[in-house]
């Protein structure tokens, strides 16, 4: 960290939000964290541990918990996920390790992994002790990574560990991509996001912020450094084509999330219509709904059965008071300075303060024609991150076509290792 | 046609007994109202906290081990006996059998080894209105130091001399406790009987350190920075009571009738010391954890399961498994059992798999979804194969199957597979499942007829 602010100084701080967007699941103390960890069975080869992307010893750090044994736990944790701390509490587990937990079929409670996690993560951020790991002695290789999101860190940390030089290159002002500026305040703030990336930090990892990478940077950069890491993400959000999207009122969900968790957006009118039915909008209705929002409604053009949420995230919004309506189109939008209303199929209309498409991503165009793409992805061999291109890594979003922060975790993980690898093999004389 | 309903009534070297649960000699029965309201809440008698001259005590005095979560699954202390005056004892003593002449009362007592002191001590409680006489030659802390307690219990000569004085005088029955803290308890067992006694009580409690403090350095119990050896007890020690309790009832020259003490806690544990041919049963530290109450559920339980069983009284079954425990040089060599994994209760967790291959015999495999058994593939090929998988996170639209989302039913590939051929019955992967009836041990005929290890010797060297 040395020549840099913190980055936690730097988190904007509303108690309002932070009021409304308290913790959905609040944290063990210790008294229920110990009995919780010895509930677990300590399964070999866990399921947990496949199902997680980055393959966190689950049953090893759990039994840390039950033992008081916290600061290994901790270590253990973030041995596999550099961002343990996050994904303890943005991970979908009900699909992850929870999920694959074998108490569903034994008294049916699967063990509350992520509350332990961030148990035995929150203790050690408590415990103001560094990050249980040294960089190795500099190779004098070095790595420029393009985006400071999950990927990109994770990555980075897996170089600092094998002596290899990381310089993080970010459009934004902050580090973390989504991961500080995407997930809903009231499983991951901001400043947690931040939290841990400054403890990361510690690796010597080198970032330079408000840069967007053009080609010619890029050039520059790949002139510069031995491999290069993509970690870009998505690029802009979806339009539905339709007249009247231009007015204001009109926004995005990315947009409108990271408005109220910088600070920027402290309320939002009455009348809030998202439309579309992933996971990020269903975080959309649900913040709108916590920031001061009466009427919200999600429209999705098909049934619930084709809903890419997830079944918890649709209940929390139902829980939430947001109203769902199915099989639905927009067909126009109007209103005179700013939005008034839609007009969907059916046909009838609906009034509206506050317009949130949540309707994906297209993928970053610019700086990645010198990689293969697929559907605008970036194409990588799995077990490496490598791309067409060999010097080329890459992971995450602009990857995966969005996937989760534990995904991109994993997909930067193996990069960094990846990439450390081939660097090595390169070196050794023929 | 129904069977006549079950009693608990029994009776014990004479006394005649309510329910066979007692609460042992402790804190529970130290004073006059606390053993009315045990009467009151179902206990059928109660040994009262050891009577003798007062003593001084130390605080702290109790420490536990706890268990994965559990508080207390073992239990020590370095109480000593009554700090009350024996006058006051043996007062409320007198007023508690006035007001509950069926509930059993049993004088606890230790006094200095002098023959006239017995003498003395024996006739003011049975003036008392005791119903018996329980010898303390079991404390293993402080008393022992005076030459009381385990100290008188660890010598056979002691033991067998005090119970003769004691039984000069007795008028009611007169029960010897015993030490644990001894190589050989059917020694002590032996001279008590010598000694004329009527009945035997075991276990008294044994020779403890609990924990030692790791931010102190101290131990437990603390007493300003020290501590000492204690008695321990509770649920931890109820298989060593049980098998002192064998040696005990299985040996001519020892076999009285016992009251069976140690880690009781339940009517299951109860039945089993009756099993092994205990008359009634001593209960102190589940009574100190939970309450009296727990009695209740003693008595039912106990019934229920009589009922179940046709047993009508605790005679029907007293002793029933004593002769099913033997020498090892009696057991059957022939006899051959194998794990069987059933796969429809089996939820994966593979713990059957790490102890097979860890703590037995290598004969538990992950091989069901190769194409032939494999006996070769160790664990740490199977851990090594699962970091190299690439796991994501599924997204309902995209993926139709993901590690998270198929938790209903046990992937083939995580049921193990037991090589039956090399399997040796050791019981392990049974004891490991956590699932009730998912590994059952199976009997495997082998048409070799029963031969024990001491007929195998003989026929080898003949005499």
């Amino acid at each position: 960290m040395s020549g840099q602010t913190s980055f936690v100084q730097q988190a904007p701080v509303h108690p309002e939000t932070s009021a409304r967007f308290a913790d959905l699941h609040p944290p063990f103390d210790r008294q229920a964290a110990i009995p919780e960890a010895n509930r677990c069975l300590y399964c070999f080869d866990a399921p947990c541990t496949t199902a997680c992307p980055t393959h966190i010893d689950v049953p090893r750090f759990i039994k840390k918990i039950a033992s008081g044994n916290l600061a290994g736990s901790a270590r253990t944790i973030l041995d596999a996920n550099i961002l343990g701390a996050s994904c303890a509490r943005a991970c979908p587990v009900e699909v992850l390790c929870e999920g694959a937990c074998v108490l569903h079929r034994y008294n049916k409670q699967p063990i509350q992994i992520a509350r332990l996690q961030r148990f035995a993560m929150d203790s050690l951020h408590a415990s103001g002790a560094p990050l249980p790991f040294t960089p190795a002695a500099d190779t004098g290789l070095s790595v420029a990574l393009v985006g400071a999101g999950p990927a990109s860190l994770a990555c980075a940390a897996e170089l600092r560990r094998r002596g290899l030089r990381a310089t993080i290159y970010d459009a934004h002002a902050l580090p973390g991509g989504l991961n500080t500026y995407g997930v809903a305040e009231y499983k991951l703030p901001l400043v947690e996001s931040l939290r841990e990336i400054e403890m990361l930090s510690q690796l010597g990892v080198e970032f330079h912020f408000d840069t967007l990478v053009d080609a010619r940077q890029l050039a520059e950069l790949e002139h510069d450094h031995d491999a290069i890491f993509l970690g870009i993400g998505l690029g802009a959000a979806h339009q539905l084509g339709i007249p009247g999207e231009e007015l204001p009122g009109v926004t995005n969900a990315l947009d409108l999330i990271a408005g109220y968790k910088s600070g920027e957006c402290t309320h939002v009118p009455p009348r809030v219509v998202v439309i579309g039915a992933g996971n990020t909008a269903i975080d959309a209705a649900i913040a709108a709904v916590r920031l001061g929002a009466s009427d919200v409604h999600i429209i999705y053009r098909r049934g619930p059965e084709q809903m890419s949420a997830f079944s918890f995230e649709y209940e929390h919004a139902r829980l939430e008071g947001v109203k769902f309506l199915w099989n639905t189109q927009l067909t126009r939008i109007f209103g005179g300075e700013a939005v008034q209303g839609v007009e969907l199929t059916g046909p009838t209309t609906l009034p509206v303060d506050l317009l949130v498409l949540a309707i994906g991503q297209a993928a970053q165009t610019g700086v990645c024609d010198k990689v293969q793409r697929e559907h605008g992805r970036i194409v990588i061999d799995r077990a490496t991150g490598q791309t067409s291109n060999p010097k080329y890594f890459s992971g995450g979003d602009c990857t995966n076509g969005g996937r989760e922060v534990v995904d991109a975790v994993a997909d930067g993980k193996r990069a960094g290792i990846g990439i450390a690898a081939w660097l090595e093999a390169a070196r050794v004389p023929a | 046609m129904s069977q006549p309903k079950p009693t608990l009534a029994t009776t014990f070297c004479g006394i005649p007994c309510l329910n066979p649960f007692w609460l042992a000699s402790a804190p529970p029965t130290n004073c006059g109202e606390q053993i009315m309201r045990a009467f009151d809440a179902g206990w059928g008698g109660a040994v009262w906290k050891t009577i003798g001259e007062p003593i001084t005590n130390v605080s702290s005095r109790y420490s536990s081990i706890d268990w994965e979560g559990r508080r207390m699954m073992g239990f020590n202390n370095i109480e000593l006996i009554s700090d009350r005056p024996i006058e006051v004892n043996l007062q409320e003593m007198a007023e508690v059998k006035r007001r509950y002449p069926q509930h059993v009362v049993i004088a606890s007592l230790m006094v200095e080894s002098k023959r006239d002191v017995w003498h003395d001590i024996v006739q003011r409680a049975e003036d008392a209105g005791a119903d018996g006489l329980e010898l303390n030659f079991g404390c293993p802390h402080g008393m022992s130091e005076r030459g009381m307690g385990s100290a008188v219990g660890q010598v056979p000569e002691y033991c067998q001399q005090i119970t003769g004085w004691v039984k000069e005088k007795a008028r009611t029955p007169v029960i010897v406790k015993l030490t644990p803290n001894i190589s050989d308890i059917r020694m002590p067992a032996r001279a008590a009987k010598r000694g004329g006694a009527d009945a035997l009580s075991a276990i008294n409690t044994i020779n403890s350190i609990t924990s030692i403090d790791l931010d102190t350095l101290q131990p437990n119990p603390n007493v300003d920075g020290k501590s000492s050896h204690g008695g321990y007890c509770g649920p931890a020690v109820k298989p060593i009571a049980l098998n002192l309790v064998h040696e005990v009832l299985s040996d001519p020259q020892a076999a009285l009738p016992v009251s069976g003490i140690g880690g009781i806690a339940n009517w299951k544990d109860a039945a089993e010391f009756i099993l092994l041919g205990c008359g009634t049963v001593q209960v102190c530290t589940a009574a100190m954890h939970y309450g009296y109450r727990i009695v209740e559920d003693m008595q039912d339980g106990l019934l229920a399961w009589m009922a179940d069983k046709g047993f009508a009284t605790l005679d029907d079954f007293r002793g029933r498994s004593l002769p099913t425990v033997t020498h090892w040089n009696q057991l059957n060599l022939n006899y051959q059992i194998v794990a069987r994994i059933h796969e429809d209760l089996c939820i994966g967790c593979q713990l059957c798999y790490t102890a097979c291959w860890d703590g037995a015999h290598q004969c538990i495999h992950l091989d069901r979804t190769s194409p032939a058994p494999d006996i070769t593939r160790t664990p740490a090929m199977v851990e090594a194969e699962a970091a190299r998988r690439i796991s994501t996170t599924p997204i309902p639209k995209l993926d139709s199957t993901g590690l998270g989302r198929t938790n209903a039913v046990t992937p083939l590939e995580r049921i193990p597979r037991v090589d039956e051929h090399h399997c040796v019955g050791c019981n392990l992967c049974s004891l490991v499942c956590p699932v009730e009836g998912c590994i059952t041990m199976e009997r495997v005929e082998n048409g070799l007829p029963p031969q024990t290890w001491a007929e195998r010797t003989t026929q080898l060297c003949p005499p």
